[in-house]
């Protein structure tokens, strides 16, 4: 038995864990006010682009993109399985390279800003 | 306090004879004070002497008697009859094999016992005519609720991760190495990292907590195990980022 | 005497056998519309880095009724994560001061305010009202 790696995946997961909890209901109620018809004045075009200008708004958004995908990524790992799947390898895999190809179509996106 | 009649249905499996387990009636006559351990004793002096099944001190602190009660993990000498309706299912602790009726195989976690080292592993060492070692209750407080493990592997029969990944360590262990690591007098966490930091160690665990939940002495060792991960965590990141700290 | 241990098999029943099960796989869940949400959000940083139309698609496409009964489910999936990592926050980092631990509900009762203090000041910020 040899101490293990896991706090590689499990830091970012608990650290998405934490930040998820504080900060993506609140987020979530935004785009629902928007999706209700009631988008809140940041939720405009030219504000919410001017905002997302600022390159420590973009290296935020990059961070908070990624904590909340991987923390979900190695949720939904487990999840697996507690449902009974046996293939481990192959659903992280899948699950981390899912939370890695959107953090990095984020800062793509937020380059372009 | 009077009398109650009380029906169990109670796993029963002979190796010798029976190809898989089945389950047995009893009807019992018993006292509404009694415990299911005072129906099981009833049923193997007057009913079925072939009955068998692991108890002990009948109050709770030696461990011996842990079944599934109605399909939760309890002691047997814990679970009183009144809190009961109707027909009463006894089977032995989920997650371990069947060795007889009641009786579970727990070499497993006896071994992986044995793996945490739970015992103390003196930071510096003192012979004995030195003198005892000093603790103030602040430092006692810090283990003492761990300490509180009595083995009864309630918290394995809870443990759904425990029964999906058989390799796991499992909470009592984790919990009872942490009990070891939080005491001032040890010097040992670093050898009992390599049991509990390993992959089938605390990482397995994805903080269910069924097993605080089930626990009888409430050690809480779901909180131990976060603990350790989040101790582990620590350790891990400041040695591969700042490995000038490493001594 | 010959031994013959029976080992019984693990099926998912676990998960139905207490309620105590359902509501971890509950919090487990949460996982799905957190990530599903946030992916629709980096949809979002793409249309928005694609212009005023774009964005105007985004917003379009927020105010359909599958988004809409998306957007409730994932608040309030993402509402019982935030329950429970904060009531399992004081049982992972537990503070002992002197002899006494602070009490579980305190622990948790200053992550639930700065909780509400912070979604409060983001939504202030952000126009909201």
């Amino acid at each position: 038995m040899a101490v293990s790696n896991k706090p590689i995946v499990w830091g970012p997961f608990a650290a998405g864990g934490t930040l998820t909890a504080f900060l993506t209901p609140v987020l979530i109620l935004l785009t629902l006010l928007a999706a209700l018809g009631h988008a809140p004045g940041l939720l405009a075009y030219e504000r919410l682009h001017a905002f997302t200008g600022h390159w420590l708004v973009k290296l935020a958004l990059a961070g908070i993109v990624f904590l909340s995908l991987w923390s979900a990524a190695h949720r939904l790992r487990i999840t697996c399985t507690d449902l009974g799947l046996r293939a481990d390898r192959a659903v992280a895999a899948i699950v981390y390279a899912v939370a890695l190809a959107g953090t990095g179509a984020s800062v793509l996106y937020l380059l372009r800003i | 306090m009077g009398e109650r009649r009380v029906e169990l249905e109670v796993l029963r499996y002979n190796p010798e004879t029976d190809a898989e387990p089945r389950f047995q009636r009893y009807s019992v006559p018993c006292r509404e004070e009694w415990v299911v351990l005072d129906a099981l004793n009833h049923v193997k002096e007057s009913l079925d002497p072939t009955l068998s099944y692991r108890w002990s001190c009948h109050m709770a602190v030696c461990g011996s008697c842990g079944m599934m009660i109605n399909g939760e993990p309890k002691l047997a000498c814990k679970a009183f009859l009144r809190d009961y309706v109707g027909v009463i299912r006894v089977e032995p602790l989920a997650h371990f094999p069947i060795e007889r009726d009641l009786v579970t195989v727990i070499d497993d976690f006896m071994s992986k016992l044995a793996r945490v080292r739970p015992y103390l592993m003196p930071k510096d060492a003192k012979a004995i005519e030195e003198g005892e070692y000093r603790q103030t209750p602040a430092e006692l407080k810090r283990f003492k609720q761990y300490s509180m493990c009595i083995n009864c592997m309630l918290c394995y029969a809870a443990c759904p991760e425990y029964a999906l990944i058989p390799k796991y360590i499992g909470p009592a262990a984790i919990a009872l190495a942490h009990r070891w690591n939080q005491d001032s007098r040890d010097g040992g966490r670093e050898a009992r990292q390599q049991e509990i930091a390993a992959t089938e160690g605390a990482w397995e665990c994805s903080f269910v907590g069924a097993c605080s939940e089930v626990c009888p002495e409430h050690v809480d060792p779901a909180g131990a195990i976060q603990q350790v991960k989040i101790k582990s965590t620590v350790d891990w990141y400041t040695q591969h980022l700042m490995p000038w700290l490493n001594k | 005497m010959s031994r013959k241990p029976y080992v019984r098999a693990v099926t998912s029943e676990w998960i139905v056998r207490h309620p105590r099960y359902l509501r971890y796989m509950v919090r487990e869940f949460s996982c799905l519309f957190i990530g599903g949400w946030t992916l629709l959000m980096v949809w979002g940083l793409k249309q928005l880095s694609e212009g005023p139309a774009a964005w105007a698609v985004f917003l379009e496409v927020l105010r359909t009724p599958e988004i809409i009964v998306f957007h409730v489910l994932a608040l309030g999936f993402a509402a019982y994560h935030s329950i429970t990592w904060f009531n399992l926050t004081p049982k992972a980092l537990p503070l002992q001061r002197g002899e006494a631990f602070v009490p579980d509900a305190v622990i948790s009762g200053a992550h639930f305010a700065a909780w509400a203090a912070l979604s409060l000041a983001v939504l202030y910020l952000a126009g909201a009202f």
